[in-house]
Order: C-alpha cells, then structure tokens, then sequence
C-alpha cells in the first residue's frame, strides 16, 4: 500500500457520502487499500509512469476552491445544443448547466425508482479487480450522473457533461453510469479540462455504459486538460443483442492521462467503432488501454487509435482484443499508427490478439510511421516548402480521423483547435466557410 | 524558356537519360513520345526535383536559372508545373486548404499578399467549374477517392490556380476516357499563350490530336532521338517506335 492510496481515504473525510450508496463505498475502500500500487512489474501499468501522482499532495476532495467559471473558460465550451452539466473541481455547477430533462438525473437527487435502478447497474459493468482506480471511483462515490433512456425513446438532444478542475491539489470524482433500454438512442459528450491553475490536480473519472437491445450510443471522451492535470479514468461498456456504439476518444495530455477502455460485446449482432486521437508534446504522458471482448458470435468492432508524439513526449497504447471460443463469426479490426516528430518522444504500443474461436476475421497493427515520402513531393511540387508539407501532412493524419467524427459541433469544434497545435492557419476549415461553400 | 543541355541523370545507379537536348521556346507546344522505358517520365521527375532521381551530367537553364540549385517548391514558385501521372491520395488534407497554401505560397514568392478566403475561394470555384469538377472535391481530401479522370481533372485546375509559364503533362491522358480528355485537352488549350510554353509526355498520339504540338520529339534511350512537327506523331501512330528506336544505338 502505497502513501496516495492511505492519503485517498483520508480525504474522504470531507465528503457527506449518500446513505444508499454507503456499502459500495466501504467495499471499495476495503479493496482499494488491499490492492498494490502499480509498478512498472505491474502488467497493465508496465509502462505508465506513476511516480508522480504516487507523490503528488491532494488538498481536498471535491471542494470548490473557485466553483465559478471565467468567461474565457465559459467561452470555451463546446457550443452544443445540449443538455449540460457542468461540475468545477467535481462539484455539480447549476449556473452553468442547463435545465436537464427526465432521463438525466445526479445521484444525489434520484428517487426511489431511479435509485433502484443505479443499484442495478452501478460497479457492476465496471470489472474492479482490474481496475484499481475504479475502485478508488467506488471508495469516493457522493454523487454521479445518471442518464436512463427507456425503452424506443430517443434523447432529443445530446448530453454534455463537462468537468473542470480549477484548483491547485485539487481532487475530484466524476462517475457517469448510462443505461440505454431497448431500442433506445442517445448522444454524449464527456468533456474534461482544467486551467493552468490546477497544478498537481487530479481528476478520477469512470463511466459505465450499458446499452440494451438494438440500442445505439454515440458517445465522446474529450481530454483537453492543461498540461499539469493528472487524469485517470476509465469506460465500461457492455453491448447487448445488436447495440451499436460510436466512440470517440481524445487526449491532448497533461501529466498524466491513462483512460482505460473495457468493450464487452454480450449480445449477438452488436457493432462498436472506437477511434482515437492523441497529440502529447513537451512532458506529457497519454496512456490509451483498451480491451474489446466478444463473447458471443456475429459482433463487430473497428477500431482505430492514432497519435502524433513530440518533444519528450509518451504515449503507451495497448489494444487487446479477445474472443470468446463462443464468439464465431466475429469480425474484429483494430489499428494504431504513430509518429514521432522528435528523437526524445517515445511510443510504446502493443496489440494483443488473444482468439479461441475458429471461425473468426481478425486484423490488427500497430505502426510507428514516417510522413510519406510521395505525398511530400507532390505538395512541394505545388510550391509548399518541406516544413509546410510536413506540417499539412502530420494534420492531416489525425484529420482522417477527425473528418469521421459525426457530430458537427463537435466535429467544427475540435477541428480548429487542433490545426492551430500543429501551427495551422485555420481560415479555410472554419465551419463558416465551408458553409459559405456549401450553399451552392 | 528551358534549354536541356547534355542531361545524364540516373535513379537507382541505372543510367536513364543518357545526353538529352531540349530548347524549349516561350509559347511552344512540345511533345514528347516514346516507347516504355525510353526515360519519358524520368525526364519529368529530373526536373521537378524528385529524390531519388540523380543528375550527372549536363545543364538545365529555366528562365534564365540554373535549375538544378533549386529546390523543388522553388521551382514551382518559379513557374514550373508538373501534371503528374499518377497524383498521389493525402486523405486528411483538404484539397482546398492545399490549393490555397500553394497559391499563397507562389504569390508570396513574387511578392503578393495572400488571397483572402473568401477571394480564394470564388476563385478555386470558378476554376473547379472550368475543368467540369464538381465543387464537393474542393472538400474532400486531396485526391482522395477520385476517379482517375477526377485525379487528372484536379491536377489540370492546380495548373490553372498556379499559372505556371511552363506545364509539363505527364501522360496525363493515361487512364483517361474521351470526355475526360476532352475536357483535360481544352483546359490546356486555353491557357495556351505567347508566354507560356508546354511539353506534353504522352505514349499515344490521341492527345495530340486535341492538343496540337509545335513539335513533336521521340526520345528513346535516354536521348531524343528524332524531332518533327505534329505529323511526326501521326508517322509513328503508323509505324510504331521500333525503326527509330534501331536508329537510335
């Protein structure tokens, strides 16, 4: 047991924890303080560096130091649509959030029913004995976001829940449980960021998704932090007959960011589309885990992580697929491309491929890959210099995977605040243009 | 205009343009044909720059520049244009940002101020309507999943957006059918001009034509080894390249 573990429970302390929620918690504590700080001999940790947050001083729990947003912050926003949440340093922010309807509801104010209903599924998609830090998740519980669609209703908007951590030291729990029924469809955004003054914060975030028969959920994990946050969280998704997920995962790192992703396929038919994006530079850390298992037959998965890793920066990816000796006619892809653009940035990726049954496709690749030599040319024919193809060049390889995100506000979002990373003049993909260019 | 002098280059220590001659005078069509192997479209990548492709010999004079001190977008900006053959797919990288940071980057060259986006963009739609290419390429990434005549259609507009003083046409009627080279043909005809001179690499006589040379040279191991006028072209139609080539060791 390590420091930060003891120092962990200590802060809750500060919390006044729901009372039915209680037994989750004590339990959680328990395990989270049995279990072993993860090491490099730690097998999913192997390459994380943990040393930081191992030393890192937490001051409160979820205290709301400056539980207001600046304009500039507030500015900064996705301008969606939406029905928003917006929690400052883990607490729930009424101002900034919008009115929300039915189906989304925090914890602390859910009734009877919906009470019932989190029990059901609350830390049972999650699988905590390979997760320490959703274990930490459970142990800090005090409140959570839920989001039920029942069964053939179609949320009328997205859901957008940000998290901002404004304050030095500053800990926060985020829990987000989904439960679509069947034939149900809904669209969400997790969006998570911090401002330079949160130095040394560390943010705990794990989401559980359970998404029923012929359902289908689009769902976006944005990790915009500043480059002093430590971020840990984690996605649970279980699918059942013919569920279909969308995901999008984004990391533009910080300290420390490791988001781990547990794709259960549980039902005949079920589709998932996981892609990701990274872009650590200086001194970041950006730790992509994801493991996708089919356990029954006829379920499809594709998917695709790409990065871009500068100066000292690190990005770790392991991508395991498992198939279940039951899970015949599973058709399986995933694939990770890297690039490197300076001598002291370092990738470490690692497809695992564990198949028992026998009737199967599978692909994976992981690659570490240079610009290519071809395309370089032909922009310098036209008159770019090396480093401007280079420049367009490195853009567009994470652009492949930005030009697929669905939802347009998000997509028009992030599109230009990513070019501007890579010193893009962003003039011509600004969505007003394109719209201009649209109309006839 | 551009004055080949002797050329010996090489890819891969394979000697392929052995003692090449070419003047090329402001306004003149040339073209350039020959048997497969015959050095065609090396000759192409050896003067706009490519690596991989070694110069040993010889001189290249462009507008009064020794080509070969500069780089490849230099000669580009210098007016140098080459229609590739087989223009490369960058999925990622809108068409339209490409075609306005090369037309910036040439107008930067000879001290112009960059276009607006919005003056960019009446510009690349006109243009893109002159060359029969739906608008909705504009947005799409580079070359990416366009047909082959879309390709070649795309590569004639960059040469309209850049207004080279010499265009180079890599067998860009390969792969190509009749409307498309229709089309491909009457865009070169209408930037023909007393400044601005073409050589058109062709294997078949088709293009020719529709885009009618001032001369016509066979080059065949590595040299140009017979010139004439457009029915040169029409002579080896008929003959094949097989007498010339004998005339040639």
């Amino acid at each position: 047991m390590s420091d930060f573990q003891q120092q962990a429970i200590r802060l809750t302390a500060q919390q006044q924890p729901l009372v039915w929620l209680e037994s989750l918690r004590a339990q959680a504590t328990d395990a989270w303080l049995a279990q072993p700080w993860p090491t490099r001999k730690t097998e999913h940790w192997k390459y994380t560096p943990m040393q930081g947050l191992q030393n890192t001083q937490l001051k409160a729990l979820g205290s709301a130091a400056k539980p207001i947003l600046d304009s500039a912050q507030q500015n900064d926003l996705i301008p969606l649509d939406a029905y928003r949440l917006v929690f400052v340093n883990g607490i729930f922010n009424a101002e900034h959030s919008s009115s929300l309807p039915e189906a989304v509801i925090r914890f602390s104010h859910a009734n009877a029913e919906q009470q019932a209903l989190i029990e059901k599924y609350l830390g049972k998609i999650v699988e905590g004995e390979r997760h320490l830090f959703a274990t930490l998740n459970n142990a800090w519980l005090d409140d959570g976001v839920l989001l039920h669609v029942p069964r053939n209703q179609r949320l009328e908007k997205p859901v957008y829940i940000v998290n901002v951590v404004t304050a030095d030291a500053a800990a926060s729990n985020q829990r987000l449980l989904i439960v679509l029924d069947e034939n149900a469809q809904a669209e969400v955004v997790e969006h998570y960021c911090s401002n330079l003054d949160a130095k040394n914060s560390f943010a705990n975030a794990l989401t559980e998704i359970h998404i029923g028969d012929n359902a289908s959920l689009q769902h976006y994990r944005l990790n915009m932090e500043e480059e002093q946050a430590q971020h840990i969280g984690a996605v649970h998704v279980d699918l059942q007959r013919n569920a279909r997920l969308r995901g999008f995962a984004l990391a533009l790192g910080s300290r420390l960011m490791r988001v781990d992703y547990q794709l259960n396929h549980r039902g005949q038919g079920a589709e998932l589309d996981l892609q990701g994006v990274y872009l650590p530079r200086n001194q970041q850390v950006v730790d992509y885990h994801t493991n996708v298992c089919h356990w029954v037959p006829h379920c499809k998965s594709n998917e695709v992580f790409r990065g871009i890793v500068s100066d000292s920066a690190q990005a770790i990816f392991n991508g395991r697929i498992y198939i279940h000796q039951d899970a015949q006619k599973t058709l399986a892809e995933l694939s990770n491309k890297n690039m490197l653009t300076s001598n002291k940035a370092e990738v470490n990726t690692k497809p695992e491929l564990e198949i028992y049954a026998d009737d199967v496709k599978c692909a994976h690749g992981a690659t570490i890959s240079q610009l290519n030599a071809n395309a370089r040319y032909y922009l310098q024919s036209r008159g770019l210099s090396r480093a401007e193809a280079d420049v367009m060049l490195s853009f567009g390889f994470i652009n492949e995977l930005l030009e697929q995100i669905a939802q347009p506000v998000v997509h028009d979002y992030l599109q230009p605040r990513l070019a501007k990373l890579f010193g893009r003049d962003n003039s011509l993909i600004a969505a007003d243009v394109l719209a201009e260019l649209a109309d006839d | 205009m551009l004055r080949i002098a002797d050329l010996f280059a090489r890819v891969e220590e394979k000697e392929i343009i052995k003692g090449l001659n070419l003047t090329v005078k402001p306004g003149e069509v040339h073209a350039i044909m020959g048997p497969n192997g015959a050095g065609k479209s090396t000759l192409g990548n050896v003067l706009s720059g490519r690596e991989g492709y070694e110069v040993t010999g010889g001189s290249v004079d462009f507008n009064g520049k020794d080509l070969f001190e500069l780089e490849i977008e230099e000669r580009a900006r210098e007016g140098m244009f080459l229609a590739f053959q087989y223009p490369v797919e960058i999925p990622g990288v809108s068409n339209m940002e490409f075609l306005k940071a090369s037309v910036d980057a040439k107008r930067k060259h000879h001290g112009q101020p960059d276009l607006s986006a919005v003056e960019f963009m009446k510009l690349a739609r006109e243009t893109s309507k002159r060359v029969n290419l739906d608008q909705a390429f504009l947005k799409r990434g580079v070359n990416e999943g366009f047909s082959g005549g879309e390709k070649k259609r795309n590569e004639i507009m960059q040469m309209m957006l850049l207004e080279p003083s010499l265009c180079i046409l890599d067998e860009t009627d390969s792969g190509l059918d009749i409307d498309a080279l229709q089309v491909v043909a009457n865009g070169v005809n209408a930037m023909r001009s007393p400044e601005r001179s073409f050589i058109v690499v062709t294997h078949y006589q088709r293009l020719l034509d529709y885009i009618v040379p001032d001369y016509v040279h066979v080059l065949a191991n590595g040299r140009i080894v017979k010139t004439g006028g457009k029915e040169l072209a029409l002579e080896l139609e008929e003959k094949g390249y097989a007498w010339l080539e004998n005339e040639a060791v």
